[in-house]
């Protein structure tokens, strides 16, 4: 019954996602401002119909109620609690009803914090959302229904979820990374809204960065921990496989990215005015497309459309509306739009400028990989390819060296010029140290290979480059502590996130030059050496989990004669699937996780083992949550909460006095 | 009309021109290089013995591990198997490491690596999906175009 009602909850939420589009449109063609204003608390309803669809099918899961289709293939009644819970969102359908949770917690936040908008922006802004909404939901209630039942024939026990999204991964993974690609939305939404009302001053930009800033912390977070998760969970010890999955949220953040940069330059100097609008149409356009394309199967194979062709043909025919209808607009609109404003080659304009090209190339680039096995399959009927981490590698990192290079002098760089003597003092002595610094790490690793002192080198002058500005602006004249405070919070939002991408590429770079790794034949006794550590296997003992049974593996890593750490990787065979799963242990250190993980048993009590030693690799993670903080922080910004009216009144201010702000 | 002469507008418009022009050139030279050398064919146990697979190029090859056909080194982590379509071709397959949790007898595998003269495949990789359902579409698709009762993909 409750889950019923759930569903039931669900389509009422899909006809106010209509309404909420019909209403406000009348209202826009009458001026009637009450019409126009029904958008907002619309938004409330739209979002309290869907938490209740949400919670009745957590009840279902939680109750193990597997007269509903997807409970049974997806839980278990040995499932622990919180796995049920999270089990929701672990395939297809579920997830989607998370989506649609997600984009009515967005269009609602929108409704409550844009009031100072003129109410036709607003209704614009806000039936754009709703219509995404409406088609989610038309999506989710005629391909996707998660509340369905198998009646009357069920089963009496579930299927049980995959052993490998049992873990803490699932259940943070992708509510944040959903927060992120919907939140895309939000800028998407702001810039048809303007193209629509033919209102395409800079006022969009200023509105919509807030939002952008947060939505792309929550991809950069979620992106993170995924490659957290990734690391932890599937035993091998990678962190990033430029997996189709992958890369299809990847893309979204790289031109979400180049978004941020370029929404900036947009409101503070009203430059770049249609191509911020192009990347927010297609910012979002790609994690649609990358989510839908996750989430059918067609990155598998195309064979996967054939499945279901039903679901398959709705989402290309919603993606075709998405992407074309707002294009299509945008060229109607904007591709005349001109801006007056002039900027010089040490503007920060132009660094702006440089990043959006080497992002928007490395998104096409990361694409091209992506879809081009699909693409082969179909044009050469059925030859199946797949593009390996070398050709990523290959193109990706390449691109990525310049983008460093413009990040060491866009921190100091000023709108429209920069004094030379600004960008170039102190760089010498840094180039030396942060080559030295990165030679002698090489050397002392015992193999300088050029493209990691390069990069190596880059993030150096990064991070010293970052120290610079900072003592310049803060330490350098009297009273540092009034001055630390008296900074924009822009800024260091931008400190953050530059520093982010150092430490990142720091870690990457002495993770893939420093690891050690070995797969080991172990019996109990044996020992090995892995680097300059002493590895001892003790053999396994029998465990058993809530739901599973476990063989125990017990490793003594030493150094020096000294222990280090005793580590218990794990052989799990989880009971309802009867699969078997690897669980990493790791000891985790600032400066290198000890990894140990378990492979198969082998005759006479031997277990092939694997070992890695892996230095700095923490950096990649805690990188990518100081982008995030900065993204987070940046909406704390004076200029977003501070004198609302004045705010409305200055919407078209295309040229800001104050030098300083990010 | 010199460079440094020029209005400041033209010659943003210009230096952004050129940056397209020139990031765009660069970057699809490395596209293509990059792309060409990693295209990883793959290849069914049918197309292997048949000798249409080319030898010591990285290509990608599988088929269903054939029971009683792991075999392993005593001494180290060397192993060895046999892959077939289930209707008479198979090849063996070498690889040094750990195999996937899910490789066993009857699974279906994608393995990636070279090939040698003697038609024995080189894996530096072995892939098994985590779903017992699931079989890697180039298997089901191998299996499928030899097989007599496999089941569309």
């Amino acid at each position: 019954m409750i889950v019923e009602l759930g569903h039931f909850c669900v389509m009422i939420a899909c006809l106010l996602a209509l309404l909420q589009v019909a209403l406000p449109v009348i209202g826009l063609k009458q001026n009637n401002l009450v019409l126009m204003a029904s958008a907002t608390s619309l938004a409330y309803g739209v979002f309290l119909f869907t938490l209740l669809g949400f919670l009745a099918l957590i009840y279902a899961f939680v109750t193990d109620d597997f007269s509903v289709a997807y409970v049974a293939s997806h839980s278990n009644t040995r499932l622990p609690l919180q796995f049920k819970v999270s089990a929701l969102w672990s395939a297809h359908e579920g997830s989607f009803l998370l989506w649609t949770l997600v984009m009515s917690i967005w269009t609602m936040m929108v409704a409550r914090f844009s009031t100072p908008l003129t109410a036709d922006m607003r209704a614009r802004v806000l039936i754009c959302m709703a219509a995404l909404g409406f088609g989610f939901y038309l999506f989710l209630l005629l391909t996707s229904n998660p509340f369905e039942r198998a009646l009357p024939f069920y089963p009496a026990e579930g299927a049980d979820l995959n052993p490998l999204l049992q873990d803490f991964g699932l259940i943070v993974h992708p509510p944040l990374l959903y927060m992120g690609y919907v939140g895309l939305s939000v800028p998407f939404a702001f810039a048809i809204a303007s193209l629509w009302g033919n209102n395409l001053d800079v006022s969009w930009a200023r509105w919509s960065r807030p939002w952008t800033n947060l939505a792309w912390a929550f991809l950069t977070m979620g992106i993170t921990l995924g490659s957290w998760w990734a690391y932890y969970e599937l035993g091998w010890g990678g962190w990033w496989f430029w997996d189709a999955v992958e890369n299809a949220s990847f893309v979204p953040w790289l031109i979400a990215t180049a978004l941020v940069h370029s929404l900036a330059a947009t409101e503070k100097r009203g430059v770049f005015k249609s191509w911020t609008v192009l990347l927010a149409i297609f910012g979002f356009s790609f994690s649609l497309l990358g989510a839908f394309l996750v989430r059918s199967g067609v990155l598998t194979s195309v064979h996967a459309f054939a499945v279901d062709p039903e679901r398959g043909a709705a989402i290309l025919a919603f993606l075709v509306l998405v992407i074309g209808g707002s294009l299509i607009l945008y060229g109607a609109r904007a591709w005349n739009l001109r801006s007056r404003v002039t900027f010089k080659l040490s503007g920060r304009e132009s660094f702006i400028l440089g990043n959006n090209l080497l992002l928007s190339i490395s998104a096409a680039v990361v694409l091209l990989g992506t879809l081009y096995p699909l693409g082969y399959e179909a044009l050469t009927g059925g030859d199946k390819i797949s593009i390996g981490p070398p050709y990523f590698n290959a193109v990706f990192v390449p691109l990525m060296l310049p983008l460093m290079g413009l990040m060491i002098l866009s921190n100091r760089s000023r709108w429209w010029a920069t004094d030379r003597s600004l960008l170039t003092a102190s760089q010498g002595i840094f180039a030396v140290i942060a080559v030295v610094a990165s030679v002698g790490v090489a050397w002392a690793a015992g193999e300088i290979k050029v493209w990691i002192v390069v990069i190596s080198s880059l993030s150096f002058m990064i991070l010293l480059n970052l120290c610079h500005e900072f003592y310049r602006r803060v330490g350098q004249k009297s009273n540092p502590i009034t001055r630390l405070f008296r900074q924009p919070v822009a800024l260091y939002a931008m400190f953050l996130g530059h520093l982010g991408i150092a430490v990142s590429a720091l870690g990457i770079v002495t993770t893939v030059m420093l690891s050690e790794e070995a797969d080991l034949r172990m019996a109990a006794g044996d020992i090995a050496e892995v680097g300059a550590y002493t590895v001892r296997f003790y053999g396994t003992t029998n465990v058993d989990g809530p739901n599973y049974v476990a063989d125990r593996g017990r490793v003594d890593v030493l150094r020096a004669g000294q222990a280090v750490a005793t580590l218990l990787p794990e052989k799990r065979r989880y009971l309802a699937s009867q699969s078997v799963m690897t669980e990493a242990d790791i000891h985790v250190r600032m400066l290198g996780d000890i990894y140990v993980a378990l492979g198969e048993p082998l005759e006479s009590g031997a277990w092939a083992v694997r070992v890695h030693i892996k230095p700095l690799v923490r950096f990649i993670w805690i990188g990518g949550v100081l982008i995030a903080l900065g993204g987070v922080i940046s909406i704390f910004d004076r200029r977003y909460r501070l004198n609302v009216s004045r705010r409305v009144r200055q919407s078209s201010v295309a040229t800001n006095q104050e030098p300083v702000h990010g | 009309m010199k460079f440094g002469v020029m209005k400041p507008q033209r010659r943003n418009r210009l230096l952004l021109i050129l940056g397209l022009v020139g990031g765009l050139g660069l970057a699809l030279t490395f596209v293509l290089k990059a792309l060409n050398s990693n295209i990883n064919l793959f290849y069914t146990p049918v197309q292997v013995i048949a000798g249409e697979a080319p030898f010591e190029a990285r290509i990608r090859a599988g088929g269903m591990v054939e029971a009683g056909s792991i075999r392993r080194s005593d001494t180290s982590l060397e192993v060895a198997f046999t892959v077939s379509d289930l209707a008479g071709a198979a090849f063996e397959i070498r690889y040094t490491g750990i195999l996937p949790d899910l490789f066993r007898e009857g699974q279906g595998v994608v393995a990636t690596g070279t090939l040698n003269q003697n038609g024995v495949f080189f894996a530096e990789e072995i892939l098994a999906k985590h779903d017992e359902k699931y079989m890697p579409p180039e298997v089901a698709m191998a299996l499928n175009a030899t097989g007599p009762e496999a089941s569309q993909p």
